[in-house]
């Protein structure tokens, strides 16, 4: 008997280790409503794939409240030693996140040591030079990006003489159609989302125009602000006369301006691609989006847009085990079929140039002829230093200041030129501070 | 007041204090003395790069211009917030403390906002008060052909929060404010009616000095909401904008801290914060005490 | 009141009949809201009337909350009433067992230890919130109801109250308690805490409040979507990046997680104020 029952426990142990241990990661995000039920259907679609299932791999995403709240529940978590094994973290917090000695685990290591293939070339380019060094290495996974485009509003234009399907291409154009659409009734002419990221971030790569030395901040921590050219002054003198009389109308930070278009009350606006399915979903009205004006007489205008939106980090000091989980998990996120579906459910950009052209075979871009825009407006030329995107450390302080500077601005309570160079002189201190530490 | 009689046992008022004790220290002494700490390092969010930097955070901050506005802006909101609710509550506990029919439903109403959360508050009026879809602020505008944009105007922005603010506090004070009127001898105030004493002047020479106390523990209480608590209501209705105009103390701390992962300054302003707190308890209990118990 | 002159009589009714419109109107919107649909709400102005899309949205609200939060609304419910009563009822045994001690003994710690209690009475949570999240990992308590509970209770609030209505107790009846040979604990289970009933019913309803409105703490330190409360759900539907928020959907749950509070409020409106207002004098 005793013997039996040995031999029955020697049989259990290893028919159970036939059986892979399971090994559950965690993955926190910050995305809510339907992008976050779609990150939960991604990481199903994972958890149920065969390879999955063969080795035990389970991805849990766990929501952790806004961009700002995820990263700081991370470092907390990070220095508490309860980290999990992925975050996603918003563009503002690359720098931050690639300064952190020890504690990330750059993606283009985890997946060599892994054995995963992995190519950085298959991602569009300024997608994944957002988030590599400036030797080509992927420091993170790209997940969600978006870029900055035009929405108007295609009734409203008919009303007040303008072509509906020839939006305004130069910011002279623009400015003009917004005065006709005020003088056509409307409330106001636009309006403008993100202030920093659009009109000044955007604003200068579109237009070959340096945001901050060396190349935005991706060679050395001692890059300075420069975006206060005449150019930007001029553009930000016209935005704030306008204010004056309403042809331009503030709406608040972030992405708050929304309801001024959705409502009716503006006829264009510049806002993520990433709420393509929200304008959708609110405006009563038919809509078009376009790609940013230019000023036509900036050599190299219009240059390429850059992203926003988050990548997926890897937190250093977990198991091997999980690491080996995670990099099946980026491998499985970076397929075509699993990349077409979460660009064409959520809005946000194809990281990969073989989405892309799956999802123009699928014949998505016919019903969506917004998104093809905001793509090639990314992949417009390839990226200079100017428009790789930006890297600073503190950034999501800087944006802080700018938002404050301009509400200042608009206030009346400091002039245009003055508040621009505000802006950078309180935005380059931060920026020695993180040098500072940073070394 | 006649002092309060004592037991005489040696260990068992230890015993009692002790669960009250332990989690002081564990979830207050504990964490304020690593604010302590942290507040003379400069560190990256990580805790990988530490430098030991003395009172630099305590001098940045005395000589920052923002810091100073942002403590103006904290005592000017308290000081708002603490007036305009306690006057408002006074005036309608004057009014509820009429022998009238349904005063209790009227005290019932008045009552109940006081379960709504800040956060909620906050949201309420904000999603009001909306420059582009507020129903009040299109009745401002359209109606009354107001400029509302609490967006960009700084004192809109101010009086925005201190209604969302007292009108959780209204209740608050009321509940106190009734009390105390219902307290007050009918007899001397009848008295005075029969010397000739009209209306006002009855309040104001009898009432108001008898509600004294009231009005003073009740002025330290909403100084202090208004003060400290009131972070979920700035969080949500202005973020500190415009500008800066409504950042105040409570909100800088928490801004720079968890979403400028400032943990040098953010903890330098705690401390700062926390020493205020204790200034505050102090002067609490040695002149509230005295005036309350006579 | 003295005076007798119609207008005078129908003052009163008149102010807080005007008060109380003015102060329900934000609850009265909220419901409105709840009832229509987005793009009404978006529409300057929101009609101010309630529209047809109740059960539409409070189905959405209860049921949904499960796929767009991770958790039930019953789920929520039930940890935001964990919370709530455990906070409650935890400090208010913590508090009167201190408060006891400080007021009733004379003992060498006691002025040192009354100072300790009462600096914390107005630390909001969001100025250590760091720090104390450190601490409660290393306590390994996160993800569990003590973490979301234990630092919620340390303000001194209770004890405060507690303190203040056992300094105006009779000096008499603890005398008279010893001199029937009552040991101070049969004193304090038998006779005090009888007495501070109202007190006792004033802290809960404070305290539960409290307790229920929480949501930056349960945020911060909960990975686990089974530990979400009501407040976290909608503070999540306020925060989204890139997606419009649903405002008739947060205005559903808004009310919902009203209830409960002010359904504590009302019914125990009488003790609360008396409790609040007794100790005052």
């Amino acid at each position: 008997m005793k013997k039996f029952l040995i031999a029955l426990i020697g049989l259990a142990l290893v028919a159970g280790t036939a059986f892979a241990a399971p090994v559950t990661v965690e993955f926190w995000h910050a995305m809510t409503g339907k992008n976050g039920d779609m990150v939960q259907a991604v990481c199903d679609k994972f958890n149920a794939s065969p390879e999955a299932q063969k080795l035990g791999f389970r991805v849990s995403p766990v929501y952790k409240g806004s961009y700002s709240d995820t990263m700081n529940a991370g470092i907390a978590a990070f220095r508490a030693g309860q980290a999990p094994a992925i975050i996603q973290v918003y563009e503002v917090g690359t720098a931050t996140m690639m300064s952190a000695k020890g504690a990330i685990k750059p993606v283009y290591k985890l997946m060599a040591e892994n054995k995963e293939k992995f190519d950085p070339k298959v991602y569009i380019p300024t997608i994944s030079s957002y988030y590599s060094t400036a030797k080509g290495e992927m420091l993170s996974m790209p997940f969600n990006s978006s870029t900055a485009v035009m929405y108007y509003n295609k009734e409203a234009f008919k009303k007040a003489g303008l072509n509906p399907d020839k939006a305004p291409a130069t910011w002279p154009e623009f400015f003009d159609a917004a005065k006709k659409l005020k003088a056509s009734g409307m409330e106001g002419g636009f309006t403008t989302n993100w202030i920093s990221w659009i009109q000044l971030e955007n604003f200068s790569a579109w237009h070959n125009q340096s945001f901050g030395t060396k190349s935005n901040g991706f060679e050395g921590l001692d890059t300075e602000l420069v975006f206060n050219t005449p150019l930007t002054l001029k553009h930000f003198q016209t935005m704030y006369d306008l204010s004056k009389d309403k042809t331009f109308i503030y709406g608040g930070r972030e992405n708050k301006a929304n309801p001024l278009f959705t409502s009716g009350q503006v006829g264009m606006h510049f806002e993520s691609i990433g709420g393509y399915g929200n304008m959708k979903a609110t405006c009563k009205f038919d809509f078009g989006v376009a790609r940013l004006p230019y000023y036509p007489d900036v050599t190299g205008a219009p240059q390429n847009s850059i992203i926003g939106g988050a990548s997926l980090w890897v937190f250093n000091g977990k198991a091997a085990p999980d690491y080996a989980a995670v990099a099946k998990f980026f491998t499985f996120i970076s397929q075509p079929d699993i990349q077409a579906f979460w660009h064409q459910q959520t809005g946000y950009l194809p990281i990969t140039k073989a989405a892309y052209e799956l999802t123009e075979k699928q014949g998505f871009y016919k019903t969506s002829p917004g998104m093809k825009i905001a793509i090639d407006q990314l992949l417009n030329k390839a990226p200079t230093g100017n428009s790789m995107g930006i890297r600073f450390g503190n950034f999501n302080i800087i944006r802080e200041i700018e938002d404050q500077t301009w509400e200042d601005i608009l206030a009346g309570k400091i002039g245009v030129k003055e508040g621009l160079d505000k802006m950078a002189k309180d935005g380059n201190a931060k920026l020695r501070e993180f040098q500072r530490l940073n070394k | 007041m006649a002092k309060q009689y004592e037991f005489s046992s040696k260990g068992l008022p230890y015993l009692l204090v002790l669960p009250q004790m332990v989690i002081v220290i564990i979830f207050f002494f504990w964490p304020a003395a690593q604010a302590v700490w942290q507040s003379f390092f400069l560190q990256d969010p990580f805790g990988g790069t530490i430098i030991f930097v003395g009172l630099e955070n305590y001098l940045k901050l005395f000589t920052d211009p923002d810091y100073g506005a942002s403590f103006v802006v904290s005592v000017l909101f308290a000081i708002s917030v603490a007036v305009s609710s306690m006057g408002l509550a006074l005036f309608l506990a004057i009014q509820a403390n009429k022998k009238i029919r349904f005063d209790s439903f009227y005290k019932t109403m008045l009552i109940w906002p006081y379960a709504v959360a800040t956060m909620v508050a906050g949201v309420l009026w904000l999603f009001m008060f909306n420059p582009n879809v507020g129903v009040i602020a299109w009745l401002l505008q359209k109606r009354l052909g107001m400029e509302w944009n609490h967006l960009l105007n700084s004192n809109q922005a101010f009086l925005l929060i201190t209604i969302a603010a007292s009108w959780k506090q209204i209740a608050y004070n009321f509940v106190f404010f009734l009390a105390g009127l219902q307290s007050v001898p009918a007899t001397l105030v009848e008295a005075a009616a029969i010397d000739g004493a009209g209306p006002t002047k009855r309040f104001w020479k009898i009432i108001f000095p008898l509600l004294s106390p009231t009005t003073f523990y009740l002025l330290v209480m909403n100084l202090v909401y208004g003060f400290f608590e009131t972070f979920p209501i700035i969080h949500q209705v202005t973020a500190g904008g415009p500008g800066k105009a409504t950042s105040v103390l409570v909100y800088k701390v928490w801004r720079d801290g968890v979403i400028n992962l400032d943990l040098g300054g953010s903890s330098a302003q705690s401390v700062i914060l926390m020493v205020m707190v204790i200034g505050l308890t102090v002067f609490q209990f040695r002149f509230v005490e005295r005036k309350v118990n006579y | 009141m003295i005076e007798h002159s119609k207008f005078r009589r129908y003052l009163p009714h008149i102010v807080l009949g005007l008060s109380i419109i003015i102060i329900t109107f934000p609850i009265w919107l909220v419901f409105v809201a709840s009832t229509r649909t987005s793009a009404e709400i978006l529409s300057a102005p929101m009609p101010i009337f309630p529209g047809s899309h109740f059960l539409e949205n409070y189905n959405r609200a209860l049921l949904e909350g499960a796929k767009n939060l991770g958790a039930s609304a019953f789920t929520m419910m039930k940890n935001s009433l964990i919370m709530a009563l455990g906070i409650s009822v935890g400090k208010i045994v913590v508090s009167l067992l201190a408060a006891f001690a400080i007021v009733f003994f004379d003992f060498r710690l006691r002025k040192v230890i009354f100072w300790s209690i009462f600096i914390t009475l107005m630390l909001p949570v969001e100025v250590r919130i760091m720090p104390t999240y450190k601490v409660i990992s290393d306590l390994g308590l996160l993800n569990s109801y003590w973490g979301l509970i234990l630092p919620m209770i340390v303000s001194a609030t209770a004890v405060f109250l507690f303190r203040q209505f056992f300094m105006s107790v009779p000096r008499e009846i603890a005398e008279a308690s010893q001199i029937d040979g009552a040991s101070p604990m049969a004193f304090f289970t038998e006779i005090l805490i009888p007495m501070t009933r109202t007190p006792i019913a004033a802290m809960f309803v404070i305290q539960f409040i409290y307790g229920w409105n929480q949501y930056l703490w349960p945020l911060l330190i909960t990975t686990n979507t089974k530990y979400y409360t009501l407040l976290i759900g909608i503070n999540r539907m306020l925060s989204g990046a890139d997606v419009q928020i649903e405002w008739q959907i947060v205005m559903a749950t808004t009310l919902l997680a009203m209830i409960p509070p002010v359904l504590v409020v009302v019914i125990m409106q009488k003790q609360f104020v008396a409790g609040m207002t007794d100790t005052e004098k």
